[in-house]
Formats: C-alpha cells, structure tokens, sequence
C-alpha cells in the first residue's frame, strides 16, 4: 500500500547550487515524490528589450553578450545575422568563416559546461567538471587571442567581425582541433558507460516527441526525443550549406539521450571545425557598414542554432537609428515550458538532475 | 531552407472559411482580428496543407495606435514558416485569445507578454506576471513607459 503524506512545498532557490543563475522551483512533494513545480523566474531581468530600444544597433551588441554568458559568441551571431538580413549587408567571405569557427568553438564550450555539471548534479563533485573545463580553457584562449576577452567577446560586427585572427590563432586552433576528438573519446570512456551514470539518467525525465515539438523545445532537447531539427540543416545560415555533417537523434528523449546528444554535437563541431579551417580564404573581415545605422522600415526574425537551441532575435526598424523593437527569442526560457511535465512523479534527487539535463541558463531567460 | 510563405497568399486559401476574419495580409504577414484568432490558428494547425505544429515565438509591438501580436509559426513537416499577427486597439484593457491550447510553447511567451506589455490573453490557465512582481506599476515594453 502506497504511503501518502501531506503535500510539502519546497523552495529551491534563488540562491542554489543547481539553478545556474537565480532562480527559485517551487516544488509540491509528496514524501519525496514531485507533485507539482511552478518557475519563479525574474531575479536576472535586466530589461534588455527595453534597453535596446534606446541604443543605437551597433550598440546593441555587447548587450547580447549578456544573454547567455557560456555562449556570447552565438549570440553576438544571432543579433549581427538579424541586423543584416534587416538592412541587407553582405559580408565578405572570409568573415562568414570566421564566425562559423568561432560559433562552433562555442557550442563545444558550451556543451563541455553543461556535461560538466550535469554531472555535478548527480552527485560526481567536480571531477568531471574540472576535465572539461580544461578544455574550455583552452576555447577561453583562443578567444582571448582573438578579441582580449574571456566572458563577454563583442567581437562580431555588423558587417563582419571586429579584427582579423592575430598569427598564433590558426596554429593553436589547429592543434586544438587534432586533438579533441581524442579528449571527446576519453569523456565518453569516463561517463558514457558509467553505470552510476546510466542508473539515473537512463529513462528518466521522458520528453515525448510530439510533447517536445507542442512545447517548442528546441536544440538538443528537440533532437533528443527524436526530432531531426537543426537549423544548420533546414535554413541554413552564413556558409553552413558547405560541410558536411550529421545531426544526432535521440531515441527515447530521457536526460541520457540529452547527454549523449551534446556529446555527439561536439564531434560533429570538430568536423565542422576541420572542413571551415581548411576552407578558410583570405581577406578582408568587414565591409563598409555607417556608424549610425538606419535600416528601412520594417522587421525581421533571424535565428540561428545556439548551443542551447534556435535562437531568434525578432526586430522591427522605424528607419530610426535605434530599433523600435527589439525581441529576443530565448530557447532556454522556452526549453522550461514542459519542465514541469518532465519532472512530476519523479523523486526531488532526479528533478533536478532533469532541469540540469535542460541546460538553463539563467541569464538568458530572464533577460 | 525554410519557405517563408507569403501572407497575401496564405490570406486567399483561407479567406473562404473566415471571410471576416483577415484585417490584411502582406508578403510578410497576414493579420487577423482578434476575435477569429484562435480559429485561424487552429485551422493554420490542423489542415494538412499548412500543418503549423510549432510555435517558434510569440511577442508583441506597441506601435501606440495598436497593439500588434506577432506570432512565428512553423511547420517541421513541410518546413515553411508564416508570420501571424493580430491587432488591439484598446490601450486600456487590450485582450487576445490564448493559443496555449493549441502550443504549450505559448505559455511562458504568454506570460512575458502580459508582463511586459500588458496584454491580457483570455483562456491562460495560469496568466501571472513571468518576471516583474505582483504589483509593479506599469508595463515596461509599452512605448509610453518611461
């Protein structure tokens, strides 16, 4: 005979380990059970929105830094595509390769942080964390190489990218890219088979397909639970269109197949990697773009694939030199939507490691 | 790649089953008033031939006279995409139908509107403030909020 309890209500949060940012989970528990979960969003809003209707848009930029600070690189991206497909600006060659390789360095660092603490969240304190934040160390470096920041870049530009690679960047980007599929093979012998590890993600947390398209999960969550859906490969943007590379699919949409979908998303990178410094031309990295930009009236929705999911950015442009509107498309905001769906009947230990599995960062919900 | 379709096109495949319904359509979108909202998005949902079954973004634009929801609706099927917007001139009480039933994906994006925009979305089953606390005066992203 099953035991029922009273209904406890537990705050986690604001000030969590697990919360990545702050944000509080108001969980209903029976026993230990999950009942119920509701968000309780907004300690990171800084009204962005609102913010960039008051700048001009290329000052608008380093505030998109701002939004998800493990992946500024692609959202720098994302915002300087809009702005260009709005004004149609054309970007010299060289500079669309550039912004492949540093978009696809950050998706591998940013999958190495989520990896590292979803492990945290089951309970492997920081072993695993630290191996692969030695790897996104050596991203940090390349980045800091090529525009002196660690955190926040600002370095793409309407119009191309603020500087070219300095000498020693293709050299170390190389060496980078030979030896990381060897590292990726070392997470996946440390991890992947795992028992511990295969115990308490393995069918936890089930994202059903057609739940996670009704719920517009996007990114590797989508491609977990079996939707083939990368905006790479169905729109593709800048010069995607010319490498070849594989989507991976999960099967079963649990927070393994989420796991292992980042990891296989991180040898697809390197691929990507391979063929853009191979391909790389020279030349210059910026067309003549004014400084006070005034795009014509209209609007625009751009969106790129993030390492967290499509990520949009939807503007409308009164011919001002500030947009008149200026709306981002978080996909970690709406990868929470069917959260509460993933997490009840399982027990609290697991809930959290479901929200880990989802890779929220906070700073990019709340905005 | 993605096919946009083009509103005015869209407009005329159903303009025989809601006659009163479409305000205009242009290349980039087609507008609807707000009260046949929900039965466009329905039958944009469930007609095999547009068969939007994902909600990539919902938000709204002040442009002082009205109100404009904007709705980014795409196919995964087809792989098209269509801009749906709808208008409320009402500053004071502004209202449209929720579409959460139809896409779970508007719940939160719902919520965020209402925060920040003041826009009441009828039907919500949980239309509370996402980021801004219980009594905050005003709505932020309105154009005379300063």
């Amino acid at each position: 005979m099953a035991l029922r309890t009273e209904p406890f209500v537990l705050n986690i949060g604001p000030q969590h380990p697990s919360s990545h940012g702050l944000f509080r989970l108001e969980v209903t528990l029976d026993g230990e059970v999950v009942t119920g979960l509701e968000l309780v969003l907004g300690y990171l809003h800084r009204g962005i929105e609102k913010l960039a209707e008051g700048r001009t848009y290329i000052q608008n930029i380093p505030l998109t830094d701002r939004l998800d600070y493990l992946a500024s690189m692609t959202n720098n991206f994302a915002y300087v595509l809009a702005v260009e497909k709005l004004a149609g600006i054309e970007v010299p060659e060289r500079t669309e390769y550039l912004r492949v390789i540093m978009a696809e360095l950050m998706r591998i660092s940013s999958h190495l942080s989520f990896i590292g603490f979803l492990l945290n969240e089951l309970g492997a304190y920081f072993t695993p964390l630290f191996y692969m934040f030695r790897e996104r160390e050596k991203i940090l470096d390349l980045f800091e190489m090529v525009c002196g920041q660690r955190l926040t870049y600002n370095y793409m530009r309407i119009g191309g990218v603020s500087q070219d690679i300095p000498e020693e960047f293709l050299p170390a980007v190389k060496r980078f890219v030979a030896e990381m599929p060897r590292l990726v093979d070392e997470y996946e012998q440390l991890l992947s088979g795992n028992e511990i590890l295969l115990a308490r993600t393995k069918g936890v947390g089930i994202l059903p397909r057609d739940k996670a398209i009704n719920a517009s999960a996007s990114g590797p969550v989508l491609r977990a639970s079996g939707v083939k859906w990368d905006i790479r490969k169905v729109d593709p943007y800048s010069v995607y269109d010319r490498f070849d590379f594989e989507v991976p699919v999960g099967s079963v949409g649990d927070v393994y197949d989420r796991y292992w979908v980042r990891v296989s998303e991180m040898r697809q990178s390197v691929r990507i990697l391979e063929q853009a410094l191979k391909q790389l031309p020279k030349g210059e990295v910026w067309t003549k773009v004014p400084g006070l930009l005034r795009p014509l009236r209209g609007e625009v929705y751009g969106h790129i694939e993030g390492p967290k999911g499509e990520l949009g950015f939807y503007l409308v442009s009164d011919n001002s030199i500030a947009p008149y509107r200026f709306h981002i498309r978080p996909p970690a905001l709406l990868n929470l939507t069917a959260l509460k769906d993933m997490v009840v009947g399982w027990k609290l230990a697991d809930a959290i490691v479901i929200f880990g599995s989802l890779d929220t960062v906070l700073g990019e919900v709340d905005r | 790649m993605t096919v946009t379709l083009k509103g005015e096109e869209v407009a005329k495949k159903i303009a025989h089953s809601f006659p009163m319904a479409i305000i205009t359509a242009n290349q980039t979108a087609i507008i609807v008033t707000p009260d046949s909202l929900y039965q466009v998005a329905r039958f944009l949902k469930a007609t095999p031939e547009f068969d939007f079954d994902y909600l990539t973004n919902l938000t709204a634009v002040d442009y002082l006279d009205y109100f404009e929801v904007v709705y980014h609706l795409t196919s995964l099927k087809h792989n098209h995409s269509l801009v749906l917007k709808t208008r409320c001139y009402d500053r004071e009480k502004p209202s449209v139908p929720s579409v959460v039933s139809l896409w779970q994906g508007a719940d939160l994006q719902e919520r965020e509107v209402y925060d920040l925009m003041g826009i009441t979305f009828s039907g919500h089953p949980n239309l509370k403030r996402l980021f801004l606390w219980e009594g905050f005066p005003g709505h932020p992203l309105r154009r005379d909020y300063l």
